[in-house]
Order: C-alpha cells, then structure tokens, then sequence
C-alpha cells in the first residue's frame, strides 16, 4: 500500500503541471510591479491575481473533466 | 510624456528620461528601473524577467547527442533566430524584447547563413538544414531538436516567449511609470458626502 501511495506521489511530481508554477508567479508580480510602486502593494495584488489565474485554470480543468465525462456515457 | 508622476500624496516618481529609461529596460530587464532609482522593482522585475527567461534556456539545453551520434544538442536551442521557408521564428519577436540576452540568436544565425561556425558549441544557434556540408554539419536540426529535447524544446521556447512580453510590460512601466488604480467613482461620491457631513 505505502508503494502504491509513493507511485501516485511520484507520478503527480512528474506531472507537467508544475511548469506553470514559475509562469503564474512571474507574469502575478511583473503584472502587479506594472499598477503599484510600493512593494507590499504589488505583493499583495501579485497574490490576487495569482489566485485568480490558479481559479481560472482548475474552472477550465474541471470543465474539460465534465465533458470527458459527458461524452464516456 | 510627464518627467514626474504623483502616485499619492506620499510618493513621487522620477522617470528621469523615459526614453533612456525605456531603451535600459528592453537591453537589461530592470535595468531602465536601476537608472530611475526605483531599485526595488529593478530587482523585481530582473529576478522575474530574466529568471523566466534563463530557465527556458536550461529546459532546452541538452548534452546528448544528435540522432545521427554526430555532434550534440548543445543549450539555450529554443531561443533562435530563422527565416528559411518552413522555420520562421515569428517567437523571436517576443523573445528579443528581453534584449541582451536574446541578441546571441541574431549573430548566430547570421554566422550560420553565411556558412561559418556557430560559437559556443551552437548557443542559441539555429538548427541546421538537413544538407549541410559545411563547418556546421554537426549542429542539430529541427527533428533532432524535437525528437531528443521532446516537450522541453517547446517548454522552454514558452517560457522565454512569456519573459519576453512580460519585458514588455517592464519597458512600459519605465517609460510612462505604473498604470493607476482608477478608483470607484461612487466610493469617491461617498467619501465626498461623508466629508460634508
């Protein structure tokens, strides 16, 4: 059991997915760094907006899993 | 083009010279913002900007071989400049607006059009054509670039397109300095009314 737990672990860690880390953090606080002068504004708006861009992205997810799951019936 | 904007009633920005300003910042990111003084988001913006960018250059890099066993893959392969039928790299469009450090493509490229060695063991070199006999003939094409680089070839060609439009953004905020945050105007309405009761 505890192998199999390693398996799903590891294959999540190789998932592709983690590639938008980096780009979500970039493109949340160049964006936020282009509205605001003071740093602790342009974190907190860099948050926002990454949070915004990770919610977007599992709606799209979630959706695409819908009609995946639509279409197998 | 104002020399000075006021954010706040606490804050004023010095643009200095927008256009020098403006040019720093596509050469180095954060660079325009350096000259500013505005020191924090030059880290800012050269930390995200050029991180992005070098990483991209990291996935498509590679010490393997061709598939030929002739040569090696070589680094920084996603960022290249070429306009032969086929392989026109509209994305280096956006990877120059990172500046500097994208420039090696255009000097390679030009090296290999008139058939001299690329530099660098083929740094940011375009592939070459399938019949080639010249000092590149080591250099890998396009399929070898595919077929041994795989998804990371295009991984990293995403990253150092998305570091550059980002520069983009960078260039403008040194030019013209941050986009204001337009307040609700009814909020404004009733701080208005507050204040006059």
């Amino acid at each position: 059991m505890f192998n199999m737990l390693l398996a799903d672990v590891s294959s999540i860690l190789r998932l592709d997915l983690w590639y938008a880390l980096p780009i979500i953090a970039a493109v949340s606080l160049v964006y936020a760094a282009t509205r605001h002068e003071d740093m602790r504004s342009i974190w907190a708006h860099a948050g926002r907006v990454a949070l915004w861009i990770a919610g977007f992205m599992f709606a799209v997810f979630v959706l695409l899993e819908l009609l995946d799951w639509l279409s197998g019936r | 083009m104002p020399d000075n904007i006021k954010q706040s009633e606490s804050q004023t920005i010095e643009l200095k010279d927008p256009a020098m300003a403006g040019f720093l910042a596509w050469l180095i990111p954060g660079l325009g913002h350096f000259y500013q003084g505005r020191r924090a988001k030059a880290g800012l913006f050269f930390v995200c900007i050029l991180g992005l960018f070098a990483f991209g250059l990291v996935l498509s890099s590679s010490h393997k071989a061709n598939t030929n066993g002739e040569g090696k893959i070589g680094y920084g392969r996603a960022v290249y400049f070429s306009w032969k039928q086929g392989d026109r790299t509209w994305g280096y469009l956006c990877q120059v607006c990172v500046g500097l450090p994208a420039l090696p493509a255009l000097v390679q490229a030009n090296r290999m059009s008139h058939q001299k060695k690329v530099w660098f063991g083929g740094f940011m070199a375009p592939p070459r054509p399938d019949q080639c006999r010249d000092d590149n003939k080591n250099q890998p094409t396009l399929h070898d670039l595919h077929r041994v680089l795989n998804r990371r070839f295009d991984l990293g060609w995403v990253f150092t397109t998305i570091a550059g439009l980002l520069n983009v953004l960078a260039i403008y905020d040194a030019c013209c300095g941050p986009v204001l945050v337009v307040h609700d105007g009814k909020k404004e309405k009733e701080k208005d009314d507050d204040k006059k009761s």
